[in-house]
């Protein structure tokens, strides 16, 4: 077994647009390595979303290949979870039945991941709230409901789409610490392997074993950074000279000056 | 309530005041009086319209669900269904009670076949649409859990698209009560529709009114119906209701 999970070799994309070819990505070449915790940070429509698309398998690439596992992922790869930048919840469902969707689509028994859903929405605050409907949950924990039905399979893989950009300064800098608790930064061997794309290069320091800062469109990876920040990141860790150096130097490469 | 009131207190004085006649317009209380008349049999009348609203409203909300279903399963049958069924929407529909009713004779079914004519377009329409508004990121869900077709209906697109079908039902229910009406109208023996043109000939226009009276219970009812139905089966939609 390779220590890749994720590996992008030459991958593009262009897509067939009524105003003519859209080239989102150019020239893809990217390894994730199982556990790590990898932030996309890049212009808007720079092609980030497509990115997270084509590894999971949603839309295929017109260039390049792209392996997760080892395999060419040529149809949806089922041992992902995925949160978006909406908590898109179902209205008419509960919280927990929300978070046990994955479980109903895959087709397997939802009634034997009721204790692991309830068990998740402990662990982030929403224990008392599994009854309710979305519309009677603030953003922020209508989120947090996303991020445990994401987790309810235990995939080896989150991609997540701009989590946290619909929320509030407070809501995110508290979402960073629990999405960091649960990936398991205090040391745990089943690590998750996380691709994260924010808009917000602070986000992105804080969370991240790696950076992967991307060019306007077409899509192509103008520097990739390895974050030595030690873990866990604590709020002294955001306040340290290495932290703005480092958010400094992604900056300026990610503006080109 | 208040509103209601002062308005038929206004009408009554009116039409005393003004010495108005009451095959033009009878007071609310020749109303009243014909509306509890004992000889006036309602019994029949009332049933077979009812009936008729009732069958018209099932009708047009069963064929409009399956119809908008077809629609949004699959585009193919989109293209051959829909220029079709804007071309009978198109159609003045009261135009083609005549024509029911030489193919189907008279009775209780081309009645009701009038009514769902009228009333089954807006709930296609709903249909199709409330299963098509369903989140992109939320069937990108359904394919990464390589869930079939009938089950992102079953679980999402269908319930998602309740609240639509149960508004398109509130103007169904009104569209049911005029095409029942509207068939009584162009023939038939029974029916709150016949009372009303038998009034024509015989000027008793206070029975005319009585029966309007009827109609307006009858649709009132249906309508309240379904609005506690949608309010009980889909209480999550409140707030766009
Ligand atoms: N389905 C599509 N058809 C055509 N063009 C698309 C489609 N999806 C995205 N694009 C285009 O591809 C580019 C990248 O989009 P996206 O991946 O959403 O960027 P990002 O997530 O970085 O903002 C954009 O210019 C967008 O307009
Ligand atoms: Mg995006």
């Amino acid at each position: 077994m390779s220590n890749e999970l994720i590996d992008l070799d030459g991958l593009g994309m262009t897509y067939a647009a009524d105003s003519g070819p859209v080239e989102a990505l150019s020239g893809i070449d990217l390894k994730v390595g199982r556990g790590e915790f990898v932030s996309l940070v890049g212009p808007s429509g720079c092609g980030k979303s497509t990115l997270l698309r084509i590894i999971a398998g949603l839309r295929p690439a017109t260039r390049g290949s792209v392996r997760v596992a080892g395999r060419p992922v040529t149809r949806p790869i089922a041992d992902v979870g995925m949160v978006f930048q909406a908590p898109i919840l179902l209205k008419w469902r509960s919280i927990l039945d929300n978070v046990l969707l994955p479980a109903e689509l895959a087709g397997k028994d939802a009634g034997r991941y009721r204790d692991r859903a309830q068990h998740l929405l402990q662990t982030v605050g929403l224990g008392e709230f599994a009854a309710k409907l979305p519309r009677e949950l603030s953003g922020g924990m209508q989120q947090r409901a996303s991020l445990c039905r994401a987790l309810l399979l235990d995939p080896p893989l989150l991609l997540m789409d701009e989590p946290f950009g619909a929320l509030d300064a407070m809501t995110r800098d508290e979402m960073n610490l629990e999405l960091l608790r649960i990936w398991g930064e205090t040391g745990n061997a089943a690590r998750k392997t996380v691709l994260f794309v924010t808009h917000s290069i602070s986000e992105a320091v804080f969370l991240s074993d790696r950076i992967v800062v991307m060019t306007p469109r077409p899509g192509r990876i103008a520097a990739v950074r390895t974050v030595d920040l030690p873990r866990p990141r604590t709020v002294e860790v955001r306040a340290s000279a290495a932290f703005g150096q480092l958010s400094l130097e992604i900056f300026r490469t990610l503006t080109g000056s | 309530m208040a509103l209601f009131v002062g308005l038929i207190v206004v009408w009554q004085l009116a039409v005393s005041l003004l010495n108005i006649r009451e095959y033009l317009l009878p007071s609310p209380m020749a109303v009243l009086r014909a509306f509890i008349e004992p000889e006036t049999q309602w019994w029949p009348h009332l049933w077979v319209t009812t009936l008729e609203i009732i069958g018209a409203f099932v009708l047009a909300g069963g064929v409009g669900v399956a119809l908008g279903v077809a629609i949004a399963w699959s585009p193919r049958l989109a293209s051959a269904l829909v220029p079709f069924l804007v071309l009978v929407n198109t159609l003045p529909k009261v135009a083609v009670a005549p024509l029911f009713l030489l193919w189907l004779g008279y009775g209780i079914v081309p009645n009701m076949l009038i009514g769902a004519l009228i009333g089954f377009f807006p709930v296609v329409i709903n249909t199709a649409v409330g299963l098509s508004q369903v989140d992109p990121e939320m069937l990108d869900l359904g394919r990464v859990f390589s869930a079939p077709k009938w089950k992102i209906f079953a679980k999402i697109r269908l319930p998602n698209a309740l609240p639509y079908i149960l508004s398109a039902l509130k103007i169904t229910a009104t569209s049911a009560v005029v095409g029942a009406i509207v068939g009584e109208f162009v023939a038939s023996q029974k029916g709150l529709g016949y009372v009303i043109i038998t009034t024509q000939s015989s000027m008793n226009t206070p029975l005319a009114f009585g029966a309007l009276v009827w109609v307006s219970i009858v649709g009132l009812a249906l309508y309240g119906a379904v609005v506690a139905i949608a309010r009980w089966a889909a209480p999550w939609a409140e707030a766009t209701q």
